[in-house]
């Protein structure tokens, strides 16, 4: 700001810093845009969803059980629950091999390794949601029903959340492999990105002394950049909460609370997406919609402002 | 005893270098199961028709037609919000470098430029509807452009901050000392000799923007006809897909397997081109 009055008082001198003035005035003020952005999304889909937040008490709908919007019935907790289901198995499927990709990428490989899959997860993050969804259906569910259900029935049965309870093969953990190659490239490179910011000295300094590469990974590159990966995978994990088309086609889409893996689930932005802009002579589903919608914004602006200062206290560092 | 432990920390480091290449190989075949599977399920019914005909009556129980509605209505989305995105994004990722340079502001925009990178897809479709509601719009071309718009603003602007970042400071003074306003600079100089990642990120944008189901769902709506104004509903190939995948005719199916294959090719081919392109152009920037 002080910059701008300083281009204030010298102004007016001649045409050229006339338009520098009004340059940066103009430029200034679409940088509003962005922050403004946020602010008005929330407060229209507050707004919005003002009319059922105002009838029910926010405990009602968020732990409430049963989901009949013609009888006033909303409880979102199945579809919580559902987003919750998925996003985790994902992210417990995506993080080892991510995490692992990257430090190799970031501390061993070759600058031709690099040169390879830096296109590669290029490629992946450019896949699109319905063409990751087609793969799933394609591939994952028939995968899960036919190779993985079998291989946990009768042995794993006694752990409840891996017991095989219905015979399609779309549920939870479909979603979750489609997930977890979803955010992959987003948890590779973020992370790649954090232990890029750790100084070569010190690399130096430990392999100097005789430590192996991995002992140098373990006890200088990562206690250092700890919080920067947890940062990425909390972004990989909201990035998987809000994901829709992709997750909407294999996870079955049945409102009940699940219990395994192998259930089907029904989360939250498939709530939304099968729903919204139909029956909305329903009174109140409208804005039940717009709750869940909200819902899932709330989560999702903390995850990644949580995780968005971490990491530019870490980049800036570099 | 010392040479146990000297051997055991270099078992360690084979064991986990092999853990470290089998993670890669693992993460970098999934692109190929992908590909493998769009491919081979959508070659065999991919057709001539189907990129050069709009659907015909009873196209959606398995007759005659093709999805170019689709296709036209996709580019004509993405070119749009890709459009409405450049010009919001360039000016504030050049104000970011040139005027804010490391200021609180310039924080609190990229802050909030990374924190709508992270907002779904899903959420700006829903917003852009309620919106519509409110002003009395009905599913468009030009709310689709918009919604699209949303979704690939902070794309833009932050793969172009990130690009515009590492343009040398010498450049910058130099033209400074000559007399140039930030401005000029930041016109005559920056965009010239950042064109190339300037370009990769409206093409990453692009590509996003074309592959987008769920912010189009609501705010652009589907039709069989190629629009011809902007307050008409428009088709979209994600949709396209993802439609035709709901259908109880199995040939319907099929062609949803094509037109995903179709869709693929064509984020595929904006990936490649922003590479080729950056390449190409790069040999005009002062190294």
């Amino acid at each position: 700001m002080a910059e701008l009055n300083s281009t204030f008082t010298t102004t007016t001198k001649d045409r050229r810093t006339k338009q520098d003035f009004l340059a940066s005035r103009t430029f200034f003020v679409l940088t509003v845009f962005p922050v403004l952005l946020i602010v008005i999304i929330t407060v229209a889909l507050f707004l919005r969803a003002q009319p059922i937040l105002s009838e029910y008490p926010l405990t009602d709908l968020l732990l409430g059980e049963i989901w009949k919007p013609n009888q006033g019935l909303f409880g979102f907790r199945p579809f919580i629950l559902g987003t919750i289901w998925v996003t985790t198995v994902g992210v417990i499927l995506s993080v080892p091999a991510s995490i692992l990709t990257s430090i190799y990428l970031a501390e061993y490989a070759h600058a031709r390794t690099r040169a390879i899959a830096k296109p590669i997860l290029d490629l992946l993050a450019a896949i699109p949601p319905v063409v990751y969804g087609v793969w799933g259906l394609l591939a994952v569910v028939p995968f899960v029903d036919d190779v993985l259900a079998p291989l946990a029935e009768g042995r794993l049965d006694s752990i409840s959340i891996f017991s095989v309870t219905q015979p399609t093969g779309f549920g939870i953990l479909a979603g979750g492999i489609v997930l977890a190659v979803m955010i992959a490239p987003l948890i590779i490179s973020v992370t790649f990105e954090v232990l890029s910011t750790v100084p070569n000295d010190l690399r130096h300094a430990s392999l100097g002394v005789g430590a192996t590469q991995w002992q140098t990974i373990r006890t200088v590159v990562l206690p250092q950049t700890l919080p920067g990966i947890i940062a990425a995978v909390v972004l990989g994990a909201s990035r998987a909460l809000g994901e829709t088309i992709a997750v909407l086609m294999v996870v079955g889409n049945v409102p009940k609370v699940p219990t395994s893996i192998f259930d089907t689930a029904y989360p939250l932005p498939a709530l939304i997406a099968n729903n919204y802009g139909e029956m909305m002579s329903i009174p109140l589903y409208d804005a039940a919609l717009l709750g869940a919608a909200l819902v899932l914004l709330v989560v999702i602006l903390i995850f990644n402002i949580l995780s968005t200062l971490v990491l530019q206290r870490m980049l800036r560092r570099k | 005893m010392k040479k146990k432990h000297f051997e055991q920390r270099h078992l360690v480091e084979l064991f986990i270098k092999t853990i470290m290449r089998i993670a890669l190989i693992i993460v970098a075949s999934s692109l190929g199961l992908i590909l493998w599977t769009i491919i081979s399920r959508g070659l065999p019914s991919l057709t001539w028709d189907m990129v050069t005909q709009i659907p015909k009556g009873g196209y959606y129980m398995g007759k005659e037609g093709g999805i170019l509605n689709a296709i036209i209505g996709s580019i004509y989305l993405a070119s749009g919000g890709t459009l409405i995105a450049i010009i919001l994004s360039l000016p504030i990722a050049l104000y970011l470098q040139a005027y804010a340079q490391d200021s609180k502001w310039g924080d609190y925009v990229r802050l909030s430029l990374d924190v709508l990178w992270g907002i779904p897809s899903i959420v700006y479709g829903a917003f852009g509807f309620a919106l519509m509601i409110m002003l009395g719009l009905r599913a468009s071309l030009i709310a689709g452009i918009i919604a699209l718009a949303l979704v690939e603003l902070p794309i833009m602007t932050r793969a172009m901050d990130e690009v515009i970042r590492r343009m040398p400071k010498d450049l910058e003074h130099a033209a400074l000392a000559l007399g140039s306003t930030k401005f000029e600079v930041a016109l005559r100089v920056v965009t010239r000799q950042m064109l190339p990642g300037i370009i990769t990120g409206i093409l990453l944008a692009f590509g996003r923007g074309i592959g987008d189901a769920a912010s189009v769902l609501f705010t652009a709506g589907y039709t069989d006809r190629i629009p011809t104004s902007l307050m008409n509903p428009t088709a979209s190939l994600p949709l396209a897909v993802f439609f035709q995948l709901g259908s109880p005719y199995p040939e319907v199916r099929e062609r949803g397997y094509a037109a995903a294959l179709i869709l693929t090719i064509i984020v595929l081919f904006v990936s490649f081109a922003s590479r080729w392109l950056a390449s190409r152009l790069s040999k005009y920037s002062v190294k």
